[in-house]
């Protein structure tokens, strides 16, 4: 191993050791650290589910297990934002297929992708609870209501920097 | 803490209270819609003005179409609830109500509706959910010192057995004879749950519930706790709630630093706390059995029952499961006695039920009925029909696991019985209201495929016969149906409910023959069709 490798794992095996401390010892604690790992890098590194398998003596199998079975978590890097679009049914009869569509139009990726520069992932959520709001869609933590499929543009451009425009 | 300590802070902040104050509802709808810049820009107008209020926070009042709400009351002037009430407006606001004493007559609305009652949602839109003192001021944790200091368990239960409140998860069992069951069962552990995995795409009435009034929730599971003799308990939330795990999370950690979650509670033998635990998007993990193994850390595989969570549950231990608008029910049951529950609502369905009223009306929101009210009234009377002129066609309960109820039936007072009739349910509480531009192939393409995404794939009946069913509504919607379609629909449909493993499975098909039973002509509208439909 060379001296950066040593120093990366070292790296890893700390913020590791930092996710699981609040679960040590807690039965069941699997899925609570896989939140805590994916609240950190935005999906679930396997390079990082390698040292929690030895941390919580798991088998990496067993991690994959789960992290395959649940839909929040992700295996790869999403891009810098997330563009979730509610697929509730509230969402769906007023009008979030047609979100969908235009996000395809505008960044022409399909819900689970990334657009290419990295910028922009987009999946579909079930339902954020925002019923009252629908079509809603939320770009990271920003939540937009009753929102018209020619106002998507408008919107991504809030997260553009002027000269990839 | 003890019980003459809770209720001095009861007294104490009743009467400190001041009457002058602006609240600012801050649930995720709010939130969504402004409300933290309100909040702010109000903080920042009334400093301007040098004028002394208080500008707190609450839970959701329920009518999310208006958001942000925000209530103002000066002394010696009538409260008003203010909506659409953005940060452009707040300027305004403050002058003319604040600063000149008149009411800023343009964001009223009306809040009070003599069809609602609120029993579950009595919090919600009036404490600070994050503040434990406001709970206490609004008779909160009066239950648990009432039951600790004059009621056994087998007391406990039989109140509530004798109130009828059933499981508002949608099944609708008697929550008082799921407890006895688990009273029953020796063992050196048990275990209580509350599943706030919200699964029903569409309904968010347990979200407004644990964002606007935790407190309530955990009290209930306190009295479950001492009913059946737990020590330990679960809160089960989705991950996509963020805002209803931080004020859980909080709200616990109050209840701790105070006394009443830990060892020998109020000064009594009763010991009882609680974690959270965060679901991760799989809606099959609202089923018990598959939610009992989430928290245990694995695949939300169900299992078949019995044993029954009551004998055999969490780690193998009795394990009660309450759904979050049950618990919420239960200090106000304790309070007021099983009488005063029992004379609410009709029939078999006591007490109240809270909607999410949403879909295609104009009023969407949360609201809570006794019992009985006619969907009618739900519709039409508090959330005032649908938009633009459009005629109502359906209303649709129960989610992905319900069925249709159509426009003729709506004198049907709501009960678990009376929806079942109709070959819907009662479910969580999802109402999504269609209408006439709606289709029912569309919406049943819609919940069919939602769960066909979420069927975990251990039973072949749901595995396959989900997926066979959504091919043939494709083909059907794709213009390429066949009259023998219909035929095959109903049969996948009826061995789907016979021989799945678990409730989604069981249900999954309910979406196909309700709609078929009402709207069958849809169907075959579709069939004869040459051109694909745009659904």
């Amino acid at each position: 191993m060379t001296a950066a490798e040593t120093a990366e794992l070292e790296k890893i095996r700390q913020e590791v050791d930092e996710m699981v401390k609040p679960w040590e010892g807690k039965p069941g604690n699997l899925i609570m650290v896989l939140h805590a790992i994916q609240n950190r890098y935005s999906y679930v590194p396997r390079k990082i589910s390698f040292e929690v398998a030895k941390r919580l003596d798991v088998p990496l199998a067993q991690i994959y297990e789960v992290i395959t079975f649940y839909n929040y978590f992700k295996l790869e890097a999403p891009g810098e934002h997330i563009v979730s679009v509610c697929m509730g049914t509230a969402c769906y009869l007023k009008g979030a297929p047609a979100l969908i569509q235009e996000l395809k139009n505008e960044l022409g990726v399909e819900p689970g992708q990334t657009t290419s520069d990295k910028k922009f992932y987009v999946q579909m959520v079930r339902c954020l609870g925002c019923c009252g709001l629908a079509p809603v869609l939320t770009v990271g933590h920003k939540v937009y209501s009753g929102v018209k499929p020619e106002q998507v543009r408008g919107i991504l451009a809030e997260y553009t920097q002027p000269q990839t425009n | 803490m003890t019980q003459q300590e809770i209720d001095a802070i009861r007294e104490q902040t009743r009467a400190a209270a001041k009457k002058t104050y602006i609240r600012v509802g801050m649930a995720t709808c709010g939130i969504a819609a402004g409300a933290q810049d309100t909040f702010f820009a109000l903080r920042e107008k009334i400093k301007q003005h040098k004028i002394s209020v208080e500008v707190k926070k609450c839970g959701c009042a329920g009518k999310c179409s208006q958001e942000p709400l925000v209530e103002v009351a000066v002394e010696g002037m009538p409260t008003v609830t203010y909506g659409n009430l953005t940060k452009d407006k707040v300027a305004a606001l403050v002058e003319s109500h604040l600063v000149n004493k008149k009411v800023y007559q343009e964001n009223v609305v009306q809040l009070e509706d003599p069809k609602q009652m609120r029993i579950v949602l009595r919090n919600c839109g009036v404490v600070d959910p994050e503040n434990i003192k406001d709970y206490i001021a609004n008779d909160g944790y009066r239950a648990i010192s009432k039951i600790l200091t004059s009621m056994t368990p087998e007391q406990v239960i039989a109140e509530i057995k004798g109130s009828g409140l059933r499981g508002r998860g949608g099944a609708g069992f008697p929550t008082g004879v799921k407890w006895e069951l688990t009273r029953k069962v020796q063992s050196d552990q048990k275990y209580m749950i509350c599943n706030g995995d919200e699964g029903d795409p569409g309904a968010y009435m347990d979200r407004g519930v644990l964002e606007g009034d935790p407190h309530s929730v955990i009290e209930g599971m306190m009295i479950g706790g001492y009913a059946i003799g737990a020590t330990k308990g679960f809160l089960y939330i989705r991950a996509e709630y963020p805002l209803a795990v931080d004020r859980v999370e909080k709200a616990i950690k109050q209840c701790r630093a105070n006394g009443l979650l830990g060892e020998n509670i109020l000064g009594s033998n009763f010991s009882f706390d609680l974690e959270v635990r965060l679901g991760a998007g799989a809606f099959v993990c609202g089923e018990e059995t598959a939610l009992i193994a989430s928290i245990e850390g694995k695949r939300g595989y169900p299992h078949p029952r019995p044993p029954y969570p009551a004998v055999k549950g969490l780690w193998g231990k009795p394990t009660c499961i309450n759904n979050v608008e049950t618990l919420a029910n239960l200090p106000p049951i304790i309070l007021n006695g099983s009488k005063w529950f029992a004379g609410i609502g009709i029939d078999k369905s006591t007490g109240t039920k809270v909607f999410a009223v949403t879909g295609k009306v104009k009023e969407s929101g949360l609201v809570e009925v006794p019992m009985g009210t006619s969907v009618r009234d739900i519709v039409f009377g508090i959330a005032k029909g649908a938009c633009g002129g459009k005629k109502v066609k359906a209303v649709q309960t129960g989610g992905p696991s319900g069925g249709v109820i159509p426009e003729e039936h709506f004198d049907t007072p709501v009960s678990y019985e009376n929806f079942q009739k109709l070959g819907s349910i009662m479910g969580s509480g999802g109402m999504i209201v269609m209408d006439e531009d709606d289709s029912m192939v569309g919406i049943t393409k819609f919940y069919l495929g939602f769960c066909v995404d979420e069927s975990c794939g251990k039973c072949a009946p749901c595995r396959i016969g989900g997926t066979q069913m959504l091919r043939i509504l494709e083909r059907i919607t794709e213009g390429k149906g066949t009259p023998k379609d219909i035929e095959n629909l109903k049969k996948i449909a009826q061995a789907m409910q016979k021989a799945s493993l678990c409730g989604l499975g069981q249900t999954a098909p309910n979406p196909v023959l309700s709609t078929l039973r009402y709207f069958e002509n849809e169907y075959k509208d579709l069939i004869r069709a040459e051109e694909p439909a745009s659904v």
